[in-house]
C-alpha cells in the first residue's frame, strides 16, 4: 500500500481521510512494513466501508488486514441502527464465526515426546478433516434447529463436553435470538453429515508448546506455563454457513442496499425484513459454528485419552473471528448498542468488561492469533485501550501474503511435510496440494502481527505457542 | 494453472487470501462452463474425474454476471451434499434462465488429489463480457 495516501498518525496507526462518500475516517494499526506490504484493495475496501450508512467512529483494520469481500479481512466496522445502520453479509464472511479455541492439557512437551506420534494418528484418524469429510453425528431437521439454537450448550446436553466450558466461550456458547426458520433447506442439508469436521484450507487442529511467556501475571492468570501442552483448534460454521452467506449475499445484492457501485458492499438496514432474517441466520451460523468445534473439542479429548489414559484437557477460551455481534459502546460520550463487524478481527475486551467470565475479568479476555502449520501461534489478552481505538478489537492470524496459485508453484507439499518433520512438526494430511497451498512462507509473518497489535495496544502479548502436530484441514 | 488459451479455456488467478477462476467461450454458455472446470480444478484434479453421474441444476438471475454466481454457486452445492466432483459441464441458456448439466462421480479422497473446499462463489472481481473478437468472459473470485 502507497504511504502517501495515508495520513500517519503514530508508528502504529495510519489513517484514510474522510474525503467523498466517507461518512468516517478509515483507520489502519500496523507497523510501517506490515502497511507497505498490504493489498492496495484493503485501502480501497477501507474507504468504501466507511461510506455505509450509520457507521460509528471509523472503519477499521488490523495488523493482519488483506484483500476480502467487500469489507477487507482485518476489517471492523460498527453501526447504530438508529442512524440507519447496516448489516453487511459481506462483512461477516462465507465462514461465519469461524474461531479458534484453545484447550490446556495435563503435559509438558518434554511428557508428549515419547507418544507424539501415536497422537498425531489418533487425531488423524478421530478428528474428519479435508474436503468431503463427514462427522459420525447425522442430524435430522428438528435436531438441526435445537443445535442452531443452541449452539456449544446443545453439543454439552448432547454429551460433548462439560459444563465448565460454557463460561470458557463467548456468549456462553450460545448466540441468542438465532432464527434457524431464516436459514435456508439448502443451508441446512449442506451441514447434515458436516458436524465435527474441520473443513479445509486454513483450518487446522494443532498440539503446541508454550514456547515464550511474555506477560507473567496475565499467563497466570490463562492457567499458561511454559513448556506446557495446548491443543488449538481452528475451523468455522462449516457448509451451513457457507450456505447462509452465499444465500443472503445474493439477497443482499438483488434486494438490499448498495450504495456504491460495488456489489460486493451489499447490505440491509438493520431495521428492515432482510436485515433481520439475516441476523436471526447468522446467528444460528455462530451456533453452528460453537457446536461444531464443541463437538471436535470431545474428539479431541477422546484421543488424548485413548493415548495419554487420564489426562485432562481444559479450555481456555473460544473466541470467534468472522461475526456481527450487538455490543455496547460509548460513542461521543454515549453509551449505545451498536453492531459490531468483525471479519478476519478479533473481540478483544479489555480487564473489568462484565460479559468475560469472573475468572477472566480481572485480567482481560484471551485473544487467540492462529499462526499456520510451522509457525508460532500466540495468545493475547485484551486491553482497556482497545475500546476507543477499535470498539475492542485486535487481530486474527497471520493474514497471507502470497496467493494460493503462487503457493502452489513455489512449494510441493510432501517436501515441506518432511522439513517439518525435520523441525520437529508432524503434519498429517489428506491433501498435499492442501499443504504446498497453506505453506508457512505463503503468510505474513505473524510474529511481526502480533507484535505490531501490542504496539498499537489493540491487545498485549501474553504467550508464544509452536506447533508439534498439525492435523490440516 | 490454466486449461486451453483458445477461445475456450479456463484459468485461475490471484486473490489475496482466496482463488480467482475465469473462463473464457465462443459463448457466455462456453465460458460459463469453462469457468466451471476451473472451479472444480480449485478443489481437486478434474483429470482424474470419471463421467459417472449426471446430476441436472436450474438457476435464474436479474443479470448474466450474477447468473455467473448462482451457476458457480450451484455447483458447489451439488458437490457439497452428494459428495462428488465434476470434470463435465453443459449450460443452456434461455435468457436469463440457466439449466445446467454436470457430470462426475463421488470423490474419491485416494485418487483425487483433494486441496480445498469451495465455500462459495462471490460477486469480488465479477465479471461477464464479451470482447471485440467475439470472446466471452465469465470469472469471479471463489472462497475457499
Amino acid at each position: 500500500m502507497d504511504l502517501q495516501s495515508l495520513t500517519r498518525k503514530s508508528d502504529y496507526e495510519w489513517w484514510i481521510e474522510r474525503k467523498g462518500q466517507m461518512r468516517v475516517p478509515g483507520i489502519l494499526y500496523a507497523s510501517k512494513p506490515l502497511i507497505e506490504g498490504m493489498d492496495e484493495k484493503v485501502r480501497e475496501q477501507l474507504a468504501n466501508v466507511a461510506t455505509l450508512p450509520g457507521i460509528q467512529r471509523a472503519a477499521y483494520a488490523m495488523p493482519d488486514a488483506h484483500w476480502g469481500y467487500g469489507f477487507p479481512i482485518g476489517g471492523v466496522a460498527a453501526f447504530d441502527p438508529n442512524e440507519g445502520g447496516v448489516i453487511s453479509a459481506g462483512g461477516v464472511g462465507f465462514d461465519i464465526s469461524c474461531g479458534v479455541r484453545a484447550l490446556h492439557t495435563t503435559l509438558t512437551a518434554r511428557q508428549l515426546e515419547s507418544v507424539k506420534a501415536d497422537l498425531a494418528e489418533a487425531l488423524f484418524a478421530d478428528v474428519p478433516a479435508g474436503v468431503g469429510s463427514t462427522g459420525a453425528l447425522s442430524l435430522r431437521e428438528a435436531e438441526m434447529d435445537q443445535m442452531l439454537c443452541g449452539g456449544a450448550q446443545w453439543a454439552v446436553a448432547r454429551g460433548y463436553g462439560n459444563e465448565e466450558d460454557l463460561e470458557r466461550i463467548e456468549e456462553g456458547g450460545r448466540a441468542s435470538d438465532a432464527r434457524p426458520e431464516f436459514v435456508s433447506r439448502e443451508a441446512k442439508k449442506r451441514q447434515a453429515r458436516e458436524m465435527g469436521t474441520l473443513g479445509s484450507g486454513n483450518h487446522y487442529l494443532e498440539v503446541q508448546r508454550v514456547a515464550q511467556i511474555f506477560d507473567v501475571v496475565s499467563a497466570a492468570a490463562f492457567g499458561l506455563r511454559q513448556d506446557e501442552v495446548v491443543v488449538s483448534i481452528h475451523c468455522g460454521s462449516r457448509g451451513l454457513g457457507h450456505q447462509i452467506g452465499t444465500d443472503y449475499l445474493k439477497s443482499m445484492v438483488i434486494h438490499g442496499y448498495t450504495p456504491i457501485p460495488d456489489r460486493e458492499l451489499a447490505c440491509a438496514p438493520i431495521f428492515s425484513e432482510l436485515g433481520q432474517k439475516y441476523l436471526g441466520a447468522m446467528r444460528a451460523g455462530i451456533n453452528c459454528a460453537l457446536a461444531n468445534r464443541q463437538i471436535i473439542t470431545h474428539l479431541v479429548r477422546g484421543a488424548f485419552r485413548g493415548v495419554i489414559p487420564g489426562v485432562q484437557l481444559t479450555l481456555l477460551y473460544d473466541v470467534s473471528h468472522n461475526t456481527c455481534k450487538i455490543e455496547n459502546h460509548r460513542v461521543n460520550s454515549v453509551s449505545t448498542d451498536l453492531f459490531v463487524h468483525r471479519k478476519g478481527a478479533t473481540r478483544s475486551f479489555g480487564p473489568g468488561h462484565p460479559d468475560l467470565p469472573p475468572a477472566l475479568r480481572d485480567i482481560g479476555q484471551p485473544v487467540l492469533i492462529g499462526g499456520t502449520m510451522g509457525t508460532e501461534s500466540y495468545v493475547l489478552v485484551g486491553t482497556g485501550e482497545g475500546e476507543q481505538l477499535a470498539f475492542s478489537s485486535a487481530c486474527h492470524g497471520a493474514g497471507r501474503s502470497m496467493s494460493r496459485t503462487q503457493a502452489s508453484k513455489h512449494w510441493h507439499g510432501r517436501q515441506l511435510v518432511d522439513e517439518l518433520r525435520e523441525h520437529g512438526v508432524l503434519i498429517r494430511t489428506r491433501s498435499y496440494r492442501g499443504v504446498a497451498e497453506e505453506a508457512p512462507g505463503a503468510y505474513k509473518d505473524v510474529n511481526a502481527v502480533a507484535e505490531a497489535a501490542e504496539h498499537a495496544k489493540l491487545a498485549r502479548r501474553v504467550a508464544c505457542l509452536v506447533p508439534l502436530i498439525c492435523v490440516k484441514g | 494453472m490454466a486449461g486451453s488459451v483458445n477461445m475456450a479455456g479456463w484459468e485461475h488467478y490471484s486473490h489475496g487470501a482466496d482463488i480467482g477462476v475465469r473462463g473464457f467461450g465462443r459463448s457466455a454458455e462456453e465460458a460459463f462452463e469453462q469457468a466451471a472446470t476451473a472451479l472444480t480444478t480449485v478443489v481437486a484434479d478434474v483429470s482424474g474425474v470419471r463421467q459417472l453421474e449426471t446430476v441436472e441444476v436450474h438457476c435464474e438471475a436479474p443479470d448474466l454476471e450474477l447468473l455467473l454466481v448462482s451457476w458457480l454457486n450451484a455447483i458447489i452445492y451439488e458437490m457439497a451434499v452428494r459428495n462428488m466432483l465434476f470434470s463435465k459441464y453443459r449450460v443452456v441458456l434461455s435468457g436469463l434462465s440457466l439449466t445446467g448439466t454436470l457430470v462426475g462421480e463421488s470423490i474419491d479422497v485416494e485418487r483425487h488429489q483433494l486441496a480445498v473446499e469451495a465455500k462459495g462463489a462471490t460477486v469480488t472481481d465479477l465479471k461477464v463480457a464479451c470482447n471485440d473478437e467475439g470472446r466471452w468472459l465469465a470469472q469471479c473470485i471463489i472462497d475457499v
